[in-house]
């Protein structure tokens, strides 16, 4: 039987399925943070269990830790007990831990892959729903809550039943200054954010091939945002030249071996998908969302839509709602929208490529009266990177801050926040009510162009630039 | 986990759709390395005026009559966004058992049956009838019995739902499902030794 990559993964980590229970699956990495475990390793200790397989979970600190003034203890005595005890936690069962001095530390999806420690055909999981950001590796990556965080611990599998698959087939190629984010924006404008539930997607087609490994992990980053399980890239010579050498990948004879296998996952010709959704990247423009919801978005060339637009009641109201919240009235154009605040980061797009975009379009230029612009890097490896290139130094001398890698002002549990009102250009993956700070207003885009937010102190269509 | 069977509750009513885990439990409250205690923030920044403290007269979960309520009936795909198993922990620590809506996130579903929480889907126009149900009669109380798979109210918007077998058989008998996978512990031992002889790499590291 042809079978697409999904289902090849699923059935070869298939472990054992009791009459009237859910299938277990085997998991083969475990990814980790502060803020989802601390009660999952409080469970195990009540219960007096082990952490089975301890080599299979690598662990960061990433979403309380300050991104300025790192050498100073942490402010806030809960985040500092919460970082206090993964630390713990981590030197109890013996797990590999980046911790905040480590010179391999930050945003978790941006440092798994920097080692190499997921490749194609794992299945991966971890108590974050971005965790989709390692099917651009050709794995099988989903988020788990706390109670799985245990179950995973203690077990090494899951009950999982098996998900239905989608095929979100991108053809063509991108417009200049049009990214991976302009593709994951888009494909949740089409999807909606409950579009993708139930289903695991594979993104193919001509402009997803096209897109470099960093590109890939954008895209699958925000699956969940399509209210995916997972999104996964099949793996190719991209993906294996990205591997290679890398700390945890295969080595000797046994790269050999693994490229082998890694070759067989990709979907049968003529396998077939539950759902089949068909883009093409020629049509994508810069995108900017309006609302307070991923699916709100609209090219920077449009316009803020009128709840009346909206056929569905539901999406009309949805409309209503986030037009209040975000202060805007229909029919303003995105073009007139003016910005407070920018940010470049988060595990959607805080590695090196997004950086190179983003200082392309910041070179020269300088950030606009009463504007705010962070940039933070998503790990030590990407700001060293940067450092190196000189990307450091353009943001700076456009008047950018250049920061410490972390989670930030993606969901703003650091202290990094917005006030109340303020509005920003952000590179992250979610526009909820407050997500930023109360009473914050957030615009999902691209790093280019939170780039020329920043410039020009409101949105800018960047594909009319030379 | 406390055994779910039947229960006779308060319904209340938050007519939104898309209602995200960010504003079930904002993310202030996220750092907190215990499981309990989250009741209080529970939808903080809609519940509570700006000073953080004194209740939001205009939230609906204010309302006098949908206090105590242990059923929560809400608009379409709850619970989106992050996976923070702390929303359903402020979710059952409020007080809320059972949730009817058409539709939820992957991860907050899965989340609810391993605290506690029963998560029933229904059609669209089950859920207007209810809506306009508790709309008319603002404290209505409906009647969820797992056993046998049905809600019962007061006006007669009574029906079944579905639920996962499995589910169910651990939420009526309260079962901890690490415990019932650990009695397949030689299975996974099994399944990972021929894993190894498969993918030897994923060891060599």
């Amino acid at each position: 039987m042809k079978k697409t990559m999904y289902e090849k993964i699923w059935e070869s980590h298939f472990v054992h399925q009791e009459p009237g229970q859910a299938p277990l699956l085997y998991v083969d990495r475990h990814l980790m943070h502060e803020v989802t475990s601390p009660q999952a390793f409080e469970g195990l200790r009540m219960a007096n269990r082990p952490v089975r397989n301890p080599h299979s979970i690598l662990a960061t600190m990433d979403h309380c830790v300050p991104t300025k003034d790192r050498d100073l203890p942490i402010a806030d005595p809960i985040a500092k007990k919460q970082i206090e005890t993964m630390a713990e936690n981590c030197e109890e069962n013996g797990l590999n831990l980046y911790d905040m001095e480590s010179p391999d530390n930050g945003v978790i999806h941006v440092v798994v892959p920097e080692h190499g420690f997921v490749h194609p055909g794992m299945v991966v999981v971890c108590g974050d729903s971005h965790t989709a950001t390692h099917g651009a590796f050709g794995a099988l990556a989903f988020g788990i809550g706390t109670s799985e965080v245990e179950h995973v611990m203690a077990t090494q599998t899951l009950p999982q039943q098996k998900s239905k698959t989608m095929l979100v087939q991108v053809d063509g190629q991108l417009s200049k200054h049009c990214t991976a984010k302009d593709i994951a924006l888009a494909i949740i404008g089409v999807t909606g954010t409950a579009g993708g539930t139930g289903y695991v997607i594979e993104y193919a087609g001509e402009a997803i091939e096209a897109l470099t490994m960093e590109g890939r992990m954008t895209v699958c980053n925000m699956a969940i945002e399509a209210g995916a399980r997972a999104g996964m890239v099949a793996p190719d010579q991209k993906t294996f030249d990205f591997l290679e050498g890398k700390e945890f990948a295969p080595k000797g004879e046994y790269w050999e071996q693994a490229l082998t296998y890694w070759k067989s996952l990709v979907t049968d010709e003529g396998a077939e998908y539950d759902k089949i959704i068909t883009l093409n990247a020629s049509e994508i423009s810069p995108q900017v969302t309006w609302g307070t919801s991923p699916e709100q978005v609209i090219g920077v060339n449009g316009a803020v839509p009128s709840p009346e637009s909206f056929a569905d009641k539901g999406k009309r109201l949805a409309c209503e709602s986030a037009l209040k919240y975000m202060d805007l009235d229909a029919s303003t154009k995105m073009t007139d929208i003016n910005i407070d605040y920018v940010f470049i980061g988060s595990c959607t797009n805080g590695r090196i490529e997004d950086f190179r975009d983003a200082a392309e379009m910041a070179k020269g230029t300088t950030v606009a009266d009463g504007v705010t612009a962070i940039a933070v890097p998503g790990s030590f490896h990407v700001k060293l990177q940067a450092e190196k290139e000189g990307i450091d130094k353009i943001f700076k001398e456009a008047g950018w801050e250049w920061r410490e890698p972390g989670c930030s002002m993606c969901l703003a549990m650091n202290g990094d926040e917005l006030k109340d009102g303020q509005r920003c250009a952000s590179t992250s993956n979610r526009n909820f009510e407050g997500r930023q700070g109360k009473g914050g207003r957030t615009h999902l885009v691209s790093p280019a162009m939170a780039a020329a937010a920043a410039a020009a102190g409101h949105f800018v269509d960047i594909s009319k630039l030379g | 986990m406390e055994k779910y069977t039947k229960h006779e509750s308060v319904a209340a009513l938050m007519n939104r759709n898309n209602v995200d885990t960010d504003q079930i439990i904002p993310k202030q409250f996220l750092k907190k390395v215990e499981r309990s205690g989250f009741g209080v923030h529970l939808f903080h920044d809609w519940r509570y005026n700006a000073d953080g403290v004194t209740p939001n007269p205009d939230f609906e979960l204010n309302k006098p009559a949908f206090k105590g309520a242990k059923v929560l009936v809400v608009g379409d795909n709850f619970g989106c966004g992050s996976s923070r198993e702390h929303a359903p922990w402020a979710i059952a620590d409020y007080g809320f058992n059972t949730i009817i809506s058409t539709s939820y996130a992957d991860i907050f579903y899965n989340n609810c049956f391993k605290n506690g929480i029963l998560a029933i889907v229904v059609e669209p126009a089950q859920l207007d009838l209810l809506m306009d149900e508790i709309n008319a009669n603002e404290g209505v109380s409906f009647s969820v019995d797992l056993e046998t798979q049905t809600v019962n109210t007061p006006a007669g918007n009574g029906f079944t739902f579905e639920i996962d077998p499995f589910r169910k058989e651990n939420m009526l008998n309260g079962l901890d499902d690490i415990g019932l996978t650990l009695k397949h512990v030689d299975k996974i031992s099994a399944f990972e030794e021929e894993h190894k002889k498969r993918l030897p790499w994923l060891w060599a590291s």
